[in-house]
């Protein structure tokens, strides 16, 4: 008799606990509140990322073609992976003087691991991130990009 | 003529088979291959077989500052990499005798536990899919999309942060960061009963979880299993109650216990301690000090002559970092002692002469993370 009532018991006792987990998923599915997925290839218009959002490595340059980078190498010498490349020249100036120029800053992005060492050790904060994600490309030469625009030259007044 | 040899007949049902369980197993989490023994459906061994996913993060590590060892560690135990990060600061910092800011240490507690919510979050949604509840999974990662958010806003990224440096912090917290914390606080206090609700009441999973795979105190002790999955055996192992860092002796709360040690307990552990998570946040998030996020270190970190040990609790147990250094700016060497990789020692003593079913259910309840067993 006992074995009896303990066989009901579980079986009731099994259905209940049924019902309160497919009473959640019924909340959920009459009542989803607020919709959390993203169209995400439709919503690209809208989509914004966060400020911070690392994403690709670029230098800011202003309106007359300008940026601030001195070839230094410090990003380079800092960077875990090999994934910069700075190629600098020295040029002499009109008072005698020799002065270190940029020529390539390379940046290999299919190295990269978004660590942020070259962002923050930059002494003239010359690097920063860009907040693209559409990385994908059919060819691998061109995840290495130059970061330097043609033609630019560097802020006056950075030493 | 020869004769026909007679070898001795012996009927299909007596005989073993070894069965590969992996590499490429949805329930293994990752490339880790099982090599099963079984009788029938019994399990009598199960033999782990690790190194599909070796980096050599040891070896690396010796070519490295100490500032790029960061990132390195993000790779270890993806799922808690702040916890990582942490440890690997505490070492340099420890060596060196640098006293951190306040707010530093408050930021790094919040952050570690948010981590730790976001691995157990994810821990929850994927035991519930290898016993076969596909809902857990989608209610668990919509949770964690909260604190994924909140660390994209903040840090930059999502799962691979490298946030913590030597001597304190990449960069300050975002400003919004406190809000949304508090905002994920009360989200996910509403949040964590339908957890209950659909798995932990349930009388499937009551079935398949209790009195599976049970780990008394002393095995647990042998073994070294160490984490929620030791505290599930009634073993205090909390590296945060015994060596409190950071704020863990400042703050209230409790280390979750368990005596029944079986996976049913070990899944009762890790949904407690969510909750102690979010108590410590709680505590933490309004009274975030002013000051500086990082103290001036120099550019080149050498650290002194010697050797150096450093634990910390991470989402899956003990993570301990031992570091040789002679004086130069990379370590001579550097170890880490990984909790998943102890854990998965006691998976073929807890899986004999059970299922195979019951061995997903199992290694599902140890919480294990393949990388981090491997690095």
């Amino acid at each position: 008799m006992n074995s009896f009532y303990t066989y009901f018991a579980d079986i009731f006792r099994g259905l209940k606990s049924l019902l309160i987990g497919m009473s959640v998923t019924g909340r959920y599915f009459f009542s989803p509140g607020q919709i959390v997925t993203q169209q995400y290839p439709e919503n690209r218009k809208t989509l914004k990322m966060f400020d911070r959002f690392k994403g690709d490595l670029m230098m800011p340059h202003d309106t007359n073609n300008q940026h601030r980078c001195t070839g230094c190498g410090i990003c380079e010498t800092n960077c875990p992976n090999g994934s910069i490349e700075v190629i600098s020249d020295r040029i002499e100036l009109p008072d005698g003087k020799k002065k270190r120029i940029i020529d390539k800053h390379i940046y290999h992005l299919s190295m990269c691991t978004f660590c942020n060492l070259c962002v923050k050790t930059c002494p003239s904060d010359a690097l920063a991130w860009d907040q693209t994600f559409e990385h994908a490309v059919f060819d691998r030469s061109k995840l290495t990009k130059i970061l330097n625009k043609p033609g630019s030259s560097i802020i006056k007044d950075i030493e | 003529m020869k004769e026909i040899i007679n070898l001795p007949v012996r009927s299909i049902e007596e005989e073993e088979y070894h069965i590969n369980m992996g590499p490429q197993h949805p329930s293994t989490h990752g490339v880790l291959r099982l090599v099963v023994t079984l009788q029938g459906e019994t399990v009598m061994k199960v033999q782990p077989h690790c190194g599909y996913i070796h980096r050599g993060i040891e070896k690396m590590c010796e070519k490295d500052t100490y500032q790029q060892i960061i990132h390195l560690t993000d790779r270890m135990d993806y799922l808690s990499a702040h916890i990582n990060n942490h440890a690997v600061c505490l070492l340099v910092e420890g060596a060196l005798e640098v006293e951190v800011p306040e707010r530093v240490k408050y930021i790094r507690t919040i952050v570690d536990e948010l981590n730790r919510i976001a691995s157990h979050q994810l821990w929850w949604c994927s035991f519930g899919m290898d016993l076969g509840g596909l809902t857990c999974f989608f209610y668990g990662l919509r949770d964690r999309e909260h604190i994924l958010d909140i660390f994209e806003e903040s840090f930059g990224s999502r799962l691979l942060h490298s946030y913590y440096a030597p001597g304190g912090l990449m960069q300050d917290i975002h400003p919004n960061f406190q809000k949304r914390t508090k905002d994920f606080i009360k989200y996910f206090r509403k949040k964590i009963k339908d957890y209950d609700n659909i798995l932990s009441g349930n009388v499937i999973f009551e079935n398949r979880s209790q009195g599976i795979g049970v780990m008394s105190k002393e095995e647990a002790i042998n073994y070294g299993v160490c984490g929620p999955s030791g505290r599930a055996s009634g073993w205090e192992c909390d590296i945060r109650k015994k060596y409190p860092y950071a704020m863990y002796d400042k703050v209230d709360f409790r280390e979750v216990l368990s005596d029944k040690g079986d996976t049913y307990a070990r899944y009762m552990v890790r949904i407690d301690e969510m909750r102690e998570s979010m108590k410590i946040i709680e505590q933490l998030i309004d009274n975030i000090p002013e000051g500086d996020y990082s103290v001036k270190m120099k550019p080149i970190i050498k650290l002194p002559p010697g050797e150096y040990y450093q634990r910390v609790e991470s989402a899956r147990g003990e993570l301990g970092i031992y570091c040789i250094s002679d004086g130069n700016k990379t370590p001579v060497r550097m170890k880490f002692r990984t909790p998943s990789f102890v854990n998965l020692g006691v998976l073929d003593k807890l899986s004999r002469n059970m299922k195979i079913a019951d061995l997903v259910a199992i290694g599902a309840s140890l919480d294990l993370v393949i990388p981090d067993i491997d690095r």
